[in-house]
């Protein structure tokens, strides 16, 4: 038996299925991932997250230690709380995670993944000798991502009729959400409440002590915002353009090759893997691939472009919004002439820039070969 | 509970077969769809194409993961459920009615008997989950 959320058992009375997921017992689906998967696009769903791992940063220097640590600049981010997207990289420039950081000053908030947690934990300790920073982990927390186009209002009047009956509580944290802007966060009465997500929709990620996850919970459901999977979160996420660690990146590549570079700051910086980025001028890249014929692209599946082999998909599913399928892929090379091995068969995809979809519409471009 | 309707026979791999005189009609079973949640594609085979027991004939792609469909008995492709190229749902919603893959002229009619009963299926899904 794996680990449990705090919400194992409001999954298993839902009828969720459940599966192993990093070490943890977490739902894949409650019935129907694809009519999860609509509701988050068109209304509202909400996520157990809290196999994912939330670790503080405590001491005077997190700042210096977040700029060695992280290929993404955090000496950009200026506003209070503002979250910043980066990968983590080994000494030779490989993705160790991917992770958010949340500019909350001392202590320092960053979530990483789960199955990443003990490799991760034991790179940050590393790192952080010789620097005033204290790497803890803060597992008694729950973690909930209520995503979609009616979350935020939905959420909002939940958190208003406060769950301890103490109104101004309630008030803040409505407060909190409306001053919030997109991918920020911020703290109000022991719930972290952010702008962030993994879905390409609108919505908020809180993070809440773990004895207060299950009435929230409750709640949530009463407010009609539906539980949604794992499964569901993984189309999402593809839809929305963005990777999932241990597929579409691992130590073997760096960020310049997962579509990453646009977190990756090199000038004037030195933090771990640096200078390997800055001698990979060529290399692979990560790009989107939809499919207009039948089937489904698949993880691994091979991909040529003029008929020659470039690389292989890296995530593939069938979009529930767009009603094909479509895949990442890493590839030497594109072309307007780009087909996927299926079983043997050669079948026609487009090669476009991901995102897909945001905000519940097709938004992907073709890309130009190059 | 999944269904095991008593006048079908099975695979381990998990096809629903009915005999209706020398053609029969094979599907993939309830728990089986169960298990593979949302039906996304289905391949059918070609009318017309020729199969031995156990062969490869088709595959369904769910949510989850593309499983192939093995030809429970010899015979001859005589029939493709169409409905299934624009409504793969029917695979979950009707496994052993709307949903059903394919339809074979078999070569030779006992083959059938020698397939799994419901109640010798059931117990080898039974088993799988424990």
């Amino acid at each position: 038996m794996g680990k449990k959320t705090p919400l194992f058992e409001k999954h298993e009375s839902l009828g969720a299925k459940m599966a192993d997921f990093g070490g943890w017992d977490m739902p894949i689906h409650y019935g129907s991932q694809i009519e999860e998967h609509h509701a988050v696009r068109q209304d509202a769903g909400v996520f157990d997250v809290s196999h994912m791992t939330v670790i503080e940063l405590h001491g005077a220097d997190g700042l210096a230690y977040l700029d060695r640590l992280l290929a993404n600049d955090i000496g950009r981010v200026k506003s209070p709380g503002q979250a910043m997207y980066s990968a983590m990289l080994s000494e030779t420039g490989g993705v160790l995670d991917d992770l958010i950081v949340y500019a909350t000053g001392d202590p320092y908030l960053v979530v990483v993944n789960c199955a990443t947690r003990g490799k991760d934990l034991a790179w940050m300790r590393r790192v952080a000798e010789g620097y005033d920073c204290e790497v803890v982990e803060r597992p008694e927390f729950a973690i909930l991502a209520i995503q979609g186009p009616r979350a935020i209002e939905k959420v909002k009047s939940i958190v208003g009729e406060d769950l301890v009956g103490d109104d101004k509580v309630g008030e803040q944290k409505v407060a909190l959400i409306e001053g919030l802007k997109v991918f920020q966060g911020g703290w109000c009465d022991g719930w972290f409440i952010a702008r962030t997500g993994y879905t390409g929709e609108k919505g908020v990620e809180i993070i809440l002590p773990e004895d207060q996850a299950v009435s929230f919970w409750d709640s949530l459901l009463e407010a009609g915002i539906r539980p949604i999977g794992l499964g569901a979160r993984d189309t999402l996420r593809l839809e929305a353009g963005m990777n999932l660690y241990g597929n579409d990146m691992d130590e073997s590549v760096t960020p310049l090759e997962s579509n990453m570079a646009n977190t990756v700051f090199l000038e004037g910086r030195d933090f771990l893997g640096a200078d390997v980025l800055r001698k990979q001028t060529e290399h692979d890249e990560l790009v989107g691939l939809v499919m207009a014929g039948k089937g489904i692209l698949r993880a691994h599946y091979p991909v040529f472009s003029d008929g020659s082999p470039v690389g292989e998909i890296t995530s593939g599913a069938f979009s529930p919004t767009l009603g094909k399928s479509i895949a990442l892929a890493r590839v030497s090379e594109t072309s307007s002439n780009m087909t996927v091995g299926i079983r043997g068969k050669m079948q026609a995809v487009e090669c476009v820039n991901p995102p897909f979809v945001r905000n519940g519409k097709q938004v992907y471009k073709p890309k130009k070969p190059r | 509970m999944a269904e095991f309707p008593t006048d079908l026979r099975y695979l381990k791999s998990h096809e629903w077969v009915k005999q209706d005189g020398d053609v029969v009609v094979v599907g993939i079973s309830d728990h089986a769809q169960d298990a593979l949640g949302d039906v996304v594609y289905v391949e059918l085979p070609e009318v017309g194409a020729e199969c031995q027991a156990g062969d490869e004939i088709a595959v369904v792609e769910s949510v989850k993961a593309a499983s192939d469909i093995y030809a429970p008995v010899a015979g001859t492709v005589v029939e493709v459920n169409a409905k299934l190229e624009d409504s793969p749902e029917l695979v979950n919603e009707a496994p052993y009615a709307d949903g059903w893959f394919f339809k074979v002229k078999v070569s030779d009619s006992t083959a059938v008997e020698s397939l799994l009963t419901a109640m010798q299926y059931q117990a080898l899904c039974e088993a799988e989950e424990h």
